[in-house]
């Protein structure tokens, strides 16, 4: 309980991104990763997770960001999803903060695309903005989540 | 209170077993009234039941099971048979005790069902009894549950082991079960605690109860383990160290005995099941007013528990449809010199790694011919087409949607779940089902099983640079080829030859997605698969063929489960995730077989002809005057041979062929003008033992999705008409054209001599 207000942020680019760490499972340095054939671009691979088989999706690619370049590092943040969990590959791990409720506001709306959609409210921390990520919505490729909507 | 609900949680699972018990012995009292273990049985059941809920408060439980336990007492002491009335109300009482712990399981409280008529029946049959009872069964005496005084006050106190002495002491006395064959075959005595009720101290303590989810962790475990195992095995290989490869050798034959192990205790035998169907059995004959004495055989054949729930619905239906459908009436049985009493015949046996399950009955059997009827009036089927099947082909009707062979719909069967279904839900699990009837001698229905569902053969394959595994399954053989021009391709679709059947082929890699369309890839040596999904066969090409491995299945998740290529995915040897191919998905994506969605009721004839067997494979070839279609499954070969190669015997055209003669006809005489054309095509088929050849223009396509083949313009040498696209296509029947042409055949044996 006592995580409920900590978030842990992770960057993309130039984007720092924050989620709840209690609904993340574990970060883990790059897996190898077996490819889906077929699957929709956002899908990364699938990687095993201490014999869990783990579906692992591009952040890059669910926001339209430029690939990554070959070569460069890259982190798995699993989240818990309702199914188990589902990785999520970003360029770098940063800290765990405490958010602090009177610094959270609506998601500006001068936010474009995907961000838009997948981020409804950022904290304002010393270091920068930290863009709090829909984990529902962010791990739904191709369709709403049902709850989206009220959040 | 935790204690408290673990005592009631207790009571429900060892009552709900004792009830199945209770229930199966009470069918068989029927048969044999007078044997005495089986009272016994009997009566400790109900009062065990009756003497926990008097503990536990449960008073409406406690005043059913209680008149129950009068009436039995009544029948143990012999003052009342056991007729077929008395075990009518004695199951009902069953029904109820099963309603209420429902009830309790669900919402702790007894319910507010009435069961007083129930009651008042029971206590109907208690009165009609004569009351000089006592006097009657002396060695009873020495029980103190003999009187029904001394019962009811007694049982409220007593705890169950104490009242099951007590009986035990009453059958002491009683004269051994009788030898004569009790209708419902007793099972092979076994030791693992199934028969506890029956089987005394010894077995109950012998066996100790475990929940399911830890059998399921500890079934994950192992999985894991055999992963681990997988890659010690292998890394040991790389480093060649002798006590390493001592040590992994030994781990290896543990964990394939844990293995085993772990998987034994999953395995429940298939007997729990057959439990419930003499209940079923009996209340079906009754409402037939027919006589059916059930056989079974294999009770102790073991089967995961998740299979054993999955075939549990399929089963009770085929029992069902047995009693329903399959046997005759007493005198129908008699007036076809067969005993009045029907026989139902449940027998289970491993096999190859499987399960085989057959539920037979020496009823009326299944005619094919009326099944054909029926099919055909129900419009499943075109009558044309219908005069051509096999009696296997036939029989397989069985399982369309929308066919009942069901004189009239009765309120047991004919609810809406039919046999396919029943198909459907044995194939889910990786099953097969099969027919073998005889009309007049009866029906039997086999159903193959797999043993278990998460760790299964599979054969690594490789496509691109990633490997995929296939179940073994799904697999039937595996073809090596070596040169190229054993692959023929008919209008850009792939086909190979196999032992004289056109074979329709994918290609892994283009399939998904890592060739280019216009990449054929098809260079060097190929391997192709050949594999079953659901009727349709089909060969898989692959880049490489790599070991076979006991894999463990792994869940995808949405992202990928959703492609529908995928079945699963396992973790090889070097702990990389491999992606397990979904055969029937593959199939679809291939265009190989229908997709399921198109299973709409308008399209019934369509998927009829579709699910029936591979025939409805169409090679669509164009003509000089006309387009047409043949079924696939009569082409034994395509051709291509030059004009000049083609010789004069007396009117006949010929064709050197294999150091044979080859007759060629035409499908029209504007054809056989057509042979200014440097190169023929021609269609090789088997004409009554002979190869004949049918000279088109051009093999335009090969269809496999569902045809509607219409009566339209039937003539000798034309079997029908189909829309293919925006056109008539004219479905050629080939034996009529061959006899229109007036082939001679014992001219060919007169040519094939002088050649």
């Amino acid at each position: 309980m006592r995580h409920a207000d900590e978030v842990c942020t992770f960057t993309l680019g130039e984007l720092t991104f924050g989620v709840a760490v209690n609904q993340i499972r574990e970060v883990l340095r790059a897996q190898p990763m077996t490819r889906v054939p077929l699957a929709s671009p956002m899908v990364a691979g699938l990687i095993n997770l201490r014999g869990q088989i783990v579906t692992a999706l591009d952040l890059r690619a669910r926001f339209e960001l430029e690939p990554r370049k070959p070569g460069a590092p890259s982190l798995n943040v699993v989240v818990k999803t309702t199914e188990s969990a589902v990785s999520l590959i970003v360029d770098d791990v940063g800290d765990v903060i405490e958010l602090l409720p009177a610094k959270v506001e609506e998601a500006p709306s001068t936010l474009r695309g995907p961000v838009r959609e997948l981020v409804k409210s950022v904290f304002k921390h010393d270091s920068g903005l930290i863009l709090l990520l829909d984990v529902p919505r962010a791990v739904s490729i191709g369709g709403e989540t049902d709850d989206g909507v009220a959040a | 209170m935790d204690e408290l609900d673990d005592i009631v949680r207790e009571f429900l699972v060892e009552s709900s077993e004792n009830l199945d018990q209770l229930e199966r012995d009470l069918v068989q009292l029927e048969d044999t009234p007078d044997d005495p273990d089986l009272l016994a049985s009997v009566f400790r059941t109900i009062h065990t039941i009756k003497g926990t809920c008097g503990f536990l408060g449960y008073t409406k439980l406690q005043g059913i099971t209680h008149v129950g336990e009068n009436l039995l007492s009544k029948v143990r002491d012999g003052d009342l048979r056991l007729s077929g009335d008395v075990a009518t109300v004695l199951l009902d009482m069953v029904d109820a005790v099963r309603e209420i712990l429902a009830q309790i399981e669900g919402t702790g409280t007894e319910g507010d069902t009435n069961y007083t008529a129930l009651v008042a029946r029971l206590e109907a049959l208690v009165e009609d009894a004569p009351a000089d009872a006592l006097e009657i069964s002396p060695e009873l005496l020495r029980s103190p549950s003999a009187s029904n005084e001394a019962l009811s006050e007694e049982s409220v106190l007593s705890s169950g082991p104490e009242s099951a002495e007590t009986v035990e002491a009453v059958s002491v006395g009683q004269p051994p079960p009788l030898p004569a064959a009790p209708h419902i075959q007793k099972p092979a005595p076994r030791s693992d605690g199934g028969q506890a009720p029956r089987q005394g101290v010894q077995a109950v303590d012998s066996s100790i109860r475990v929940h399911v989810d830890l059998l399921d962790r500890l079934m994950n475990l192992v999985g894991e383990l055999v992963l681990a195992r997988n890659q010690i095995v292998r890394l040991a290989e790389e480093l060649r160290d002798p006590a390493l490869l001592a040590t992994t050798q030994r781990l290896n034959q543990v964990t394939s005995e844990l293995q085993e192990g772990v998987m034994t205790t999953r395995m429940q035998p298939i007997g729990t099941l057959w439990t419930k169907l003499p209940r079923v059995v009996r209340e079906l004959a009754r409402g037939f007013c027919k006589q059916v004495r059930v056989e079974m055989e294999g009770e102790e054949t073991g089967l995961d528990k998740t299979l054993i729930e999955a075939i549990k619905d399929p089963l009770t239906h085929l029992v069902r449809n047995a009693v329903d459908h399959g046997l005759e009436l007493p005198d129908e049985r008699m007036a076809a010199c067969k005993e009045p009493e029907g026989t139902l015949r449940l027998r289970a046996y491993h096999e190859g790694g499987q399960v085989n399950l057959e539920i037979s009955d020496d009823g009326a059997g299944i005619d094919p011919v009326k099944l054909i009827a029926r099919a055909v009036e129900r419009g499943l089927i075109a009558s044309e087409r219908a005069e051509k099947l096999t009696k296997r082909q036939a029989l397989n009707l069985l399982f369309l949607p929308g066919l009942s062979t069901a004189r009239k719909v009765t309120n047991i069967s004919g609810r809406g779940v039919g046999m396919d279904v029943v198909k459907n839900n044995v194939e889910r699990i990786g099953g097969s089902i099969d027919i073998a009837t005889e009309v007049g001698e009866g029906t039997t229905f086999r159903l193959k099983i797999p043993l278990t569902l998460a760790i299964v053969p599979a054969l690594f394959v490789r496509a691109g640079d990633q490997r995929y595994a296939i179940p073994q399954v799904n697999l039937l053989e595996l073809v090596r080829l070596e040169r190229e021009e054993e692959l023929e391709e008919i209008h850009g679709s792939p086909v190979f030859l196999l032992r004289g059947r056109l074979l329709p082929i994918l290609n892994l890699g283009r399939e998904l997605g890592l060739l280019d369309v216009a990449d054929t890839g098809e260079r060097g040596v190929r391997h192709i698969l050949v594999l079953q999904a659901e009727d349709q066969r089909f060969g898989l090409v692959v880049d490489d063929v790599q070991d076979t491995e006991e894999i463990v299945v792994k869940p995808l998740g949405e992202h990928v489960k959703e492609i529908g290529a995928f079945a699963g995915a396992t973790i090889m040897g070097d702990g990389q995730v491999a992606l397990i191919l979904d055969v029937v998905g593959l199939a679809q994506r291939g265009g190989i077989a229908r997709r399921v969605e198109n299973s709409e009721p308008p399209d019934a004839l369509g998927d009829s002809l579709a699910c029936i067997d591979e025939s409805t494979s169409l090679l669509i070839a164009e003509g000089a005057a006309r387009v047409c279609a043949v079924p696939l499954e009569r082409v034994q070969r395509l051709e291509e041979i030059s004009t000049e190669r083609v010789e004069f015997v007396g009117d006949q055209a010929v064709f050197q062929y294999r150091g044979g003669i080859l007759p060629l006809i035409y499908l029209d005489d504007a054809d056989a003008d057509d042979i200014g054309v440097e190169a023929l095509q021609v269609v090789v088929f088997d004409y009554r033992g002979h190869s004949v050849g049918v000279v088109v223009r051009r093999i335009v396509d090969i269809l496999s999705e569902h045809i509607d083949v219409r009566g339209v313009g039937i003539r000798p040498g034309v079997a029908g008409t189909a829309i293919i696209g925006d056109c008539v296509v004219e479905v050629i029947d080939l034996d009529g054209l061959a006899d229109l042409r007036g082939l001679q055949l014992s001219g060919q044996t007169a040519l094939r001599e002088a050649g």
